[in-house]
């Protein structure tokens, strides 16, 4: 049986592609940014300048994503797109589109079926492969901007590890608010070396990096800069050893549509009752387990 | 090699005042400002030329400067406004970067190799372990809008510490060392006077424990009494902690209250050096006499 999407994508294929190179992107820089991810992945954490195209869609919306993700393609890939965990909206929705009329390869909204997944804000729930490649937009790359301004500074930061001051900030937190109160793009140092920005995904996706089946790549537009977690790596949020790090809560907390009790949930308010009710952010997710229940 | 008569004699004094190895040893430490020319590639010892090349305008801020320090010794550095001081201890804490010469600290790994030859990650490890700096301008040394204790906590993070309630306990101690009121510890040093910003400079200087502790005009600018408890303070840690200190100053009087022994620089070069007392009762150089007697 098919579903919407794959009749919407047959009639797709018979759109002309022959204005653009397979993929949008000419082989030529297709190739220059395979190869600084190649090196991206034998540095892990390591943020590895690219030159960064112009492309059809606007800076700061997931272009260093989309670059990616249009070099990686080959025809026998299956593509997803999410944004903050759904399918729908109209950013996924036109990053796949651009996609789909450039190099005519299948598109999904399931998680398992993909064999790249782009995404904003998210890591899906549902565990990856080794097979699976996820592709993370980047707004701000350099997780020490927010303790040095100054690109030639923090580069020598990390080059010597002198990670002090990004400490300092969450011994600052601690002092002043009891907590460290990061939320998203909560820093963490991969493999025993680099501090990285995880891009903004909640804390409750970030310990699906460490030690992960599948191959995190990471894309700057803006910012121009690549990076990678390759498969089997140690990520760690920096904690204090008297105040480890802690996920959000849901406690107590369902899913509204599938009742699940174990993935991220977003607030909704619903406005006739007046009440905050809940429900999955990974629409996709939620939608397997809506099925699963009948 | 030789070794003229008066090294003998010092080298012998030496040994008979300090029966230890020196925790530092500075050699032929020189420093120059600028590009250099054909006429100033080397420093030259001769006290009549001025420190500053007339061709090119560079300067030998600091000229083959050569010395020791032994454990839990105040070293006192004295002279006129430009005769480098700030350059020397700048180029011992690696804050700026010595032309030619050598360093080596006793109790850092392999105790004689050459300090300043080290890699910038070495470099930053001794800064943080073996050293400590307070900077006559409190600007440079601490953090003004973060609370006193993250500004020590900034030190033990880079000895690996990552135990927030070990860290508050330290940072208190050190603050109480220097009389900073606990209840004040999370306050930053913008809210604090003078006076009290040089005392966290001081007790953040000393985090991790440093035997050796760089100070450089601390209690310039200063009012009199402010400057009489923090030379106090200073002089209660060498006695508590047996840091050995290089106690830089254009103050006699805080030489004299300070420093067991004293250097005295003149355009970059040593012109004496001795025991303080000594140097205060019977200068031998015509500048250190003509120093010493403008103090009396
Ligand atoms: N960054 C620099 N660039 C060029 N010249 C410099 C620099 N820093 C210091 N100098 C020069 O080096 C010489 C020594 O300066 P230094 O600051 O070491 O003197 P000082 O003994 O500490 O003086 P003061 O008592 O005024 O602090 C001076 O001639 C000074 O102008
Ligand atoms: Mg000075
Ligand atoms: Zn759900």
């Amino acid at each position: 049986m098919q579903t919407t999407e794959q009749k919407q994508n047959n009639h797709k294929r018979t759109f002309n592609t022959a204005e653009y190179n397979f993929a949008f992107l000419d082989e030529g820089s297709k190739r220059e940014i395979r190869r600084k991810s190649l090196k991206a992945v034998a540095i892990p954490g390591y943020q590895v300048a690219f030159a960064s195209r112009e492309m059809p869609i606007g800076r700061g919306w997931g272009t260093g994503g989309l670059q990616l993700t249009l070099s990686l393609l080959g025809r026998q890939d299956t593509l997803k797109v999410i944004d903050q965990g759904n399918d729908d909206s109209v950013n996924a929705v036109s990053i796949r589109r651009l996609v789909e009329e450039t190099s005519g390869i299948l598109t999904t909204e399931e998680t398992a079926q993909a064999s790249i997944i782009q995404s904003r804000h998210r890591i899906p729930e549902e565990k990856l492969k080794f097979d699976q490649i996820l592709v993370l937009q980047v707004p701000q790359p350099e997780p020490l901007r927010k303790v040095e301004r100054r690109e030639e500074r923090t580069r020598i930061q990390h080059a010597e590890m002198d990670y002090s001051a990004m400490w300092l900030t969450l011994y600052e937190s601690i002092v002043k608010w009891g907590s460290i109160t990061l939320g998203a793009d909560y820093p963490v140092m991969v493999h025993e070396r680099y501090i990285m920005a995880p891009s903004p995904i909640p804390r409750w996706d970030t310990e699906k990096l460490h030690q992960s089946h599948h191959l995190t790549l990471f894309g700057a537009g803006r910012e121009k800069k690549i990076y990678a977690i390759p498969p089997y790596t140690n990520v760690q949020p920096l904690e204090f050893e008297d105040y480890p790090f802690e996920v959000e809560s849901f406690d107590g907390l369902s899913c509204r549509h599938c009742g699940s009790m174990d993935s991220f949930l977003d607030e909704v308010v619903d406005d006739e009752a007046g009440i905050t009710i809940h429900q999955c952010s990974d629409t996709a997710y939620c939608r397997q387990q809506q099925e699963r229940i009948g | 090699m030789s070794m003229n008569s008066a090294d003998l004699i010092n080298n012998a004094e030496k040994e008979w005042v300090w029966n230890e190895t020196p925790l530092l040893k500075v050699r032929g430490l020189s420093k120059q400002f600028g590009a250099g020319c054909i006429h100033c590639k080397q420093p030259t010892s001769d006290e009549q030329e001025g420190s500053r090349c007339q061709y090119c305008g560079s300067i030998w801020a600091c000229r083959n400067l050569s010395f020791d320090l032994y454990p839990g010794e105040i070293l006192g550095v004295v002279g006129e406004s430009g005769s480098g001081k700030s350059t020397l201890v700048k180029c011992l804490y690696f804050d700026e970067e010595t032309t030619v010469g050598e360093m080596s600290i006793s109790s850092y790994e392999d105790k004689t190799s050459n300090l300043f030859e080290k890699s910038a990650q070495q470099k930053r490890y001794i800064r943080n372990h073996v050293m400590g700096m307070v900077y006559q301008n409190p600007l440079l040394g601490l953090r003004m809008p973060i609370s006193s204790s993250g500004n020590i906590a900034e030190k033990l993070f880079a000895a690996d510490h990552y135990h927030v309630g070990s860290i508050r306990q330290r940072a208190a101690d050190l603050l109480q060392k220097v009389e900073i009121p606990l209840a004040r510890m999370d306050e930053p040093p913008k809210n604090f006077s003078g006076g009290m910003q040089q005392r966290v400079q001081i007790s953040k200087a000393l985090a991790n424990n440093p035997p050796l502790l760089l100070l450089d005009e601390v209690t310039t600018g200063l009012d009199l009494s402010v400057q009489a408890k923090v030379l106090d303070l200073i002089r209660n840690i060498q006695r508590e902690l047996r840091v050995a200190m290089i106690v830089v100053s254009h103050d006699l009087g805080v030489i004299r209250m300070l420093a067991d022994r004293t250097m005295v620089l003149r355009q970059g070069l040593i012109v004496e050096q001795g025991l303080t007392d000594q140097i205060l009762e019977d200068p031998r150089h015509p500048y250190t006499q003509l120093l010493v007697h403008s103090l009396l």
